[in-house]
Order: structure tokens, then sequence, then C-alpha cells
């Protein structure tokens, strides 16, 4: 069984964001917030799910990609 | 072959023989192009530039040429015009956006561009695109949203928006178009257009605004099959200065497009391919299911978590191309683009990382699956193209949002580079068209626009200009 990508229950869209924020010198309005959040939180959802497979651990990464 | 009674509204393929032969010359295909594109664009907002001069001139060579009995080149006379990430000589390269109309003009078209101009294409300009491609809407808050011709109140797909509203408004044969995890093929499913997204790697990537390096495909959308393999098999080829073009021979399609369907074995993904969708899309497939006589079903396994892997490389790797201007100037994005570039800054590497892991996984599943079949079939969207003003999808009953979610089922394709041609079918009673992703082995161009070919011989999927409501 694999560990998940994140703590489910302890993952915290808006507070990773808000983290994230000052730690990349980005900038987000008030009005956007709700948004970027949501995104986010659709990320960690997309990554859970993507890491949820259990593959052999020596996979290869495929940043270069021949088909 | 016999034109329409505007010439100008023929394929491709049949624009190319009406110049060759001189029924028509190509100042009058590119003046009735231009006055269409006059006419329409206002309402459709397909075009962003229109090089109407440098197409006259161009036609004006041609028509030359004929006149002092020179042999034309393949596609002579014929119009084209190009999602506005691929470089256009003398015009910043503004892939949607904004910030890039501060960008210099480009010195020279784009590699893909010059091998269509070098056969004889013509020009008419760039098309509007969802801003840097990250959509599948066609909406653009810049240049206002490409529409639907077949029912301007909806959308026309993305991120090739312009691209889809083109051709089906019959503004142009031909339009290239790029496509990282569906945006060729969601707007040819949503308007009823033929599209090839190649193999990864396949064709150059050279003078075009990128996305995401992993899966930013370039490809055409035409009327007809054979447009697609004409323009396909001129466009192929090396390009020294592309890092990431794969070392492939040229191999043509046009020469395969007539051998049917013999030998060819065909399944139908099920799986994430039989989930989400509303009952058009899974219509569309049986439709060309049984037209091809598939009636096998194929597991690719995992599709689901394939396609989140894609969502999340398709976040960390666009919104660090981004990086620098999303901090510097996030007012100057589209708020549709923005707020998904700002939350992709933010992923952690263990998580891109699985999902690159993940790619290379998948791949080797879905060799595992082309083993025993040569060609699969899923649907392009989940339905047919939404209303304008919709945000959200109802997909299994649970609401989402729209704009990342209509690639569903193109997005677990492209993630692992498989050669996709979508074509069109038209349901009994539809007012609108719904796309068929049909899918091959890498480097199987050839497989998939045979049975494109075959589908439109019989019938069973055609596309055509819409008659755009008053």
């Amino acid at each position: 069984m694999k560990s998940p990508a994140s703590d489910p229950a302890a993952f915290d869209a808006a507070a990773h964001v808000a983290h994230m924020e000052k730690m990349l010198g980005l900038t987000i309005e008030e009005a956007w917030r709700p948004s970027v959040v949501a995104n986010m939180a659709a990320i960690a959802k997309a990554a859970e799910l993507a890491l949820s497979v259990d593959i052999p651990e020596d996979s290869e990464p495929a940043p270069v990609f021949r088909p | 072959m016999s034109l329409p009674l505007d010439p100008s509204l023929g394929t491709a393929t049949e624009i190319a023989a009406a110049v060759r032969t001189g029924q028509v010359s190509a100042d009058d295909i590119v003046r009735l192009c231009l006055e269409r594109i006059a006419a329409l664009n206002p309402r459709l907002n397909a075009f962003t530039d229109v090089t109407a001069a440098r197409a006259l001139a161009k036609a004006g060579r041609i028509d030359a040429a004929r006149a002092r009995g020179e042999t034309l080149p393949p596609l002579a006379g014929v119009p084209y015009a190009v999602k506005n990430l691929f470089d256009i000589e003398g015009l910043p390269t503004r892939a949607g956006s904004k910030i890039n109309r501060e960008r210099a003009p480009a010195e020279a078209d784009s590699a893909l561009g010059a091998r269509l101009e070098a056969a004889g294409a013509i020009l008419l300009g760039g098309l509007n695109m969802g801003e840097y491609a990250y959509d599948f809407t066609g909406q653009n808050v810049h240049d206002g949203n490409a529409l639907n011709p077949h029912d301007p109140a909806r959308m026309a797909g993305g991120s090739s928006g312009g691209s889809g509203t083109a051709v089906a408004a019959g503004m142009a044969p031909l339009a290239l178009g790029s496509d990282t995890n569906g945006s060729i093929r969601v707007p040819s499913s949503l308007c009823g257009l033929f599209g090839l997204k190649p193999t990864f790697g396949r064709l150059t990537r050279h003078g075009t605004y990128p996305f995401v390096a992993e899966f930013d495909h370039l490809g055409p959308m035409a009327r007809a099959t054979a447009d697609l393999a004409l323009a396909y098999d001129l466009m192929q080829g090396p390009e020294p200065a592309d890092g990431h073009l794969a070392d492939r021979p040229v191999e043509p399609t046009v020469p395969e497009l007539g051998k049917g369907l013999d030998g060819l074995r065909i399944g139908v993904l099920g799986d994430h391919f039989k989930r989400f969708g509303h009952p058009e899309a899974y219509r569309g497939v049986e439709t060309v299911a049984a037209a091809l006589g598939a009636t096998e079903e194929a597991i690719l396994p995992q599709a689901t978590a394939a396609r989140a892997a894609g969502f999340v490389i398709t976040a960390a790797t666009g919104s660090s191309l981004h990086f620098d201007r999303i901090r510097s100037r996030p007012q100057d994005y589209d708020p549709a683009t923005r707020d998904r570039f700002i939350a992709g800054t933010m992923i952690p590497a263990p998580w891109l990382i699985g999902a690159q892991k993940l790619r290379s996984w998948y791949r080797d599943r879905a060799r595992e699956l082309f083993e025993r079949f040569d060609i699969l079939l899923a649907p392009a969207t989940p339905c047919f193209a939404p209303r304008s003003e919709e945000t959200t999808l109802v997909l299994d009953g649970v609401e989402v949002p729209l704009r990342p979610n209509m690639g569903v089922y193109t997005q677990a394709i492209s993630f692992i580079g498989l050669p996709v041609a979508t074509v069109p079918v038209w349901l009994e009673g539809a007012v609108l068209p719904i796309g068929v992703q049909v899918i091959a082995a890498p480097w199987r161009e050839d497989l998939v626009l045979r049975v494109s070919a075959a589908l439109e011989a019989a019938g069973t999927c055609r596309s055509f200009v819409a008659e755009v409501p008053a």
C-alpha cells in the first residue's frame, strides 16, 4: 500500500497557498484567493489520485518522453 | 469533383485541384475567404489578425506561376490560418495573452507554417485561442470568445477555439492548432471537424509559443480527412533547432488513406472512457464502433489516475514557464488562467515526479494493449458544445468546473503521446456534432487517418460548413 501524496485530513489548501504565496513572492488579491485555493485543492486531489497507483519504485520518470 | 457555389467553401484538396486546373484563381479563393471573414468574424471571433495583403500577394504569385505554365505545388492556392501561438512573420506571437503582445514581431513564420507556405498554401492570419493554451473553452478575456458556428450561443471549445470556429464557419478550409491535453480534439468535437493530433515528437514545434514541454503537440484541423493527411505529410521532417522532435523518417499517409479497414483490430475503450460522459458522448462512440464492426472492449488500466497525473504535470510545467510573469504581473493574465498558474507554482516535487513515473508505467500498459488492438475508440468530449455562460459541468452526477473537465477523455491519451484522429458524428436528430477519438499506437498516424477516411467514405462521419444563424 502506497502512502498518500499528502495527508488528506491535514492538507489545507488555503494554508498551503498562504504559505507559498509568501515563500515565492506571489501576489494574490483577495478577490482571486478562493479560485486559487480551489485550483490548489484540485491539484492536490489529482496528485492524490495519480500517486495512489501502486507502481514499481524503480519506474522511470518521463520528463523527456519518447513514445 | 464538384465545387460548391462558393469555391472557397470546398475542402483544401478540392481547392488545390481547382486552382491547379484553372477552374478558379488563387486570387478569387483568397478574396472569397477574406469576404467571409469580414462578414462573420465580428460575430464569431475566430481571427485575431488577418494578413490580407500578404495573402493577396501570395495568391498573385501563384496565379502568375500558373499563367507561365509552371507546375504548382500540392497546396497551391489553399488558404489556411494558424492558432496565434504559431509565429507569423511581422507579428508578435501573442499566444492568446495580453502580455505577449509586447514581444518583438516574429522574424519568420513557424517551421510548420513555412512548410505549408513552401507547398503553396496561403496564410489568412492568426486565430483566437484560450490564453497560453490553458483552456478547453475557446474563451479569452482579451480577444473575446471564439464562438461555435453551429450555434453561436455555444463554445467553440479550446484552446484552439479560433481554429475550430474558422474552419467550421468556412473562413478557411484548413487551420493549425496545438494540443497539450486536448486542444485540437476538443474544438474538433464541438465544431464538427476532422482533427489530427500526431504522435508526441512527430511534428516540429519550432517557432511556436510553448505551454507544457512534456505534452505540447501541433496538428491540422479541416473538414476532410484527406486535407489532414495532405497537410500532415507536408509538415513532417527534421528540424535541427527542435530538441523535442523524434528521429523518425517521413512516413506519408496520403497513399494509405484508401486502404480501408481490412485486418485492423479495433477495440472500444472501457472503464474511464465509459464514465463521466453525457449520453451523446457514448452514442458517438457506439455509432463509430458499429460502422467499424468493433465490439470488443479494451481497458487501458488506471486511465483516471493517468489523467490526474497529466493534470498535475500540466499545472507544474505550465506554471514554471510563467513563474516570473505570474509573480510580477498577475493582473495582466486572463483570470481564468491566472488562478490556475498561481496554484501550479505551489506543487511539491514528489507530486510531479510521481506523476512522471506513472506516465512511463501507463505507457507500458498502452504498449501491451496495442499488442491486441490496432485502433482504440473513445469519446473526444463528455458532451456537446456547452453554452457560453456555463462554467460547470455535471459528470457522473458530480458538478465540476467546466474549463478543465472538457478534457476528461483527451487528457488520458495525450498524456502518453498517442496519435489521434478526431472524427465528427452527427447523431440522429442532433443539431450539434460530437467527436470520437480514433487512437493508435505511437507513429501510426497512417492507421488513424485510414480509419477516419473509411468513416468519412461510409458517411458515418462528416463535416460541413455551418450555416451561421443570423
